[in-house]
């Protein structure tokens, strides 16, 4: 596990490869760049277009994928809360879109194995944003905008603009999981 | 006989709904000052801090304290002698979601469960409606989110599984939940009843406020322990290792059939978010 008293490293998008294999469970990151939102109903949806072996509305090769369904921004601001969706229900679609090219996500809470090893495998990484802090998470988002899906509402596919948007990496490409190991460091019997 | 007028009852429904997604109260505050100091994990300790100052920019800014604005859960508390005129209730407490939602910049996060279709204004609301005596009406709104409703757990017990077997499962609902439902959790225990009273009980026991006592001094004793329990699990806050999985256990208990012991967890998460008002 990483030294969490360190400063938080410093990653900007889109991520290569290099930038996955530096990250280490427990690693406190602040991310600068894109990130695209997506969660239950634009999964879906991009995922059956996969299976039929159509382009999807966004590239999402080297970019990362935030779990959220912000509420809608009051007028003159960018955003409203926008903190993470726990992130288990995008299980069955996320080995698919690692596989393709996504080189992370943002959410909160565990992963499946399968997740885990398409992360190995493909090089990915899995980062943990504070659940239930989305107006403290909403200021490091600078700009947004709708680009796929504005049908679904709070579950359509937005582009965000982030600065130093900060999060802990939780399963790295060495197969380290912080929930399992930080649990296991505290537990008592 | 007292008349009151339903579109009343709309504004303030309306009002409660906004100011419950932005303020936290007080008790919930104070809970997180309370794990902080006995918060070993310096991770868990930061994710305390962070949490307070949401809070505190959410309610300065008006903003919702988490995206997840939550379904709408209305408790109605109805006095026997209130006559009720310009319309109907429920459609007016309906109605009072569907502005809050809209003038308080809130998610729409109800659907249709097949096709996922959002309803797109917050509704329907879930709403239980009490008769009790007097002549006043109170309204308490509770937006709960996904996540911890999610990880909430329903068992059928048998008699003779007993107060080891509520603890046993209570305890591992908790520990299989692990990160998912936004720890430090309250954990809501509804025993006896039947199937959906045992579920009601473990969700009105969240509204009682943390950091009291249950009245009960045998389920108080109860709380403890499984509280104890729960603690030692190590999840910690948001999962990532910690002593401070849950502030508290609240239950509320009933008689139930000679054949069965009902037991339903309901999971709140931190952002615990209630309000109330009264008519």
């Amino acid at each position: 596990m990483g030294d969490i008293m360190r400063d938080p490293f410093r990653l900007n998008t889109p991520l290569s490869d290099k930038d996955i294999e530096d990250l280490k469970s427990g690693d406190r990151v602040t991310i600068s760049g894109i990130l695209y939102t997506g969660r239950d109903a634009a999964h879906r949806r991009l995922y059956d277009l996969l299976k039929e072996g159509r382009d999807l509305p966004v590239d999402l090769r080297g970019q990362i994928i935030y779990y959220v369904g912000p509420t809608p921004a009051r007028p003159g601001k960018v955003i409203g809360s926008a903190g993470p969706t726990t992130s288990y229900r995008m299980d069955v679609y996320a080995p698919l879109l690692i596989e393709r090219g996504l080189k992370g996500m943002i959410g909160k809470g565990m992963r499946s194995e399968a997740v885990k090893e398409a992360m190995k495998r493909y090089k990915a990484v899995y980062f943990a944003a504070t659940g239930g802090a989305g107006a403290l998470l909403a200021r490091h988002i600078k700009r947004a905008e709708v680009v796929a899906y504005e049908d679904l509402g709070p579950e359509a596919i937005r582009k965000l603009e982030v600065e130093d948007f900060p999060v802990i990496v939780i399963n790295d490409v060495r197969g380290h999981d912080l929930y399992r190991e930080g649990e296991k460091k505290y537990r008592k019997e | 006989m007292r008349e009151i007028d339903v579109r009343l009852i709309t504004e303030r429904v309306r009002e409660l709904c906004i100011k419950a997604n932005t303020e936290l109260g007080d008790d919930v505050i104070e809970a997180f000052d309370r794990a902080m100091k006995k918060e070993e994990s310096p991770l868990g300790l930061e994710i305390l801090k962070e949490l307070k100052e949401n809070a505190r920019i959410a309610k300065e800014e008006d903003v919702p304290i988490c995206q997840d604005t939550g379904v709408a859960i209305v408790f109605i508390e109805l006095g026997q002698d209130v006559h009720l005129v310009g319309g109907d209730m429920n459609e007016a407490i309906q109605e009072g979601v569907r502005q809050g939602y809209r003038d308080g910049y809130l998610r729409k996060s109800i659907c249709h469960p097949f096709t996922r279709s959002n309803t797109g204004d917050n509704t329907p609301a879930i709403i239980h409606t009490e008769i009790v005596p007097g002549e006043r009406i109170k309204i308490l709104v509770a937006p709960k989110g996904g996540g911890s409703e999610n990880m909430s757990r329903l068992q059928m017990l048998t008699p003779s599984d007993g107060v080891e077997g509520i603890k046993k499962f209570v305890v591992q609902s908790i520990k299989e939940s692990g990160s998912n439902p936004c720890p430090p959790t309250i954990v809501g225990v509804g025993i006896g009843g039947n199937f959906e009273q045992s579920a009601l009980l473990a969700k009105k026991s969240l509204l009682r406020p943390l950091g009291s006592k249950n009245p009960n001094p045998e389920l108080d004793q109860l709380e403890r322990d499984i509280l104890e329990e729960i603690n030692k699990l190590g999840i910690g806050p948001q999962g990532l290792g910690g002593r401070t999985t849950s502030p508290a256990v609240h239950i509320l208990m009933m008689p139930c059939h000679i054949a069965s012991l009902p037991l339903a967890v309901n999971i709140q998460c931190h952002a615990h978010r209630h309000k109330e008002v009264v008519i």
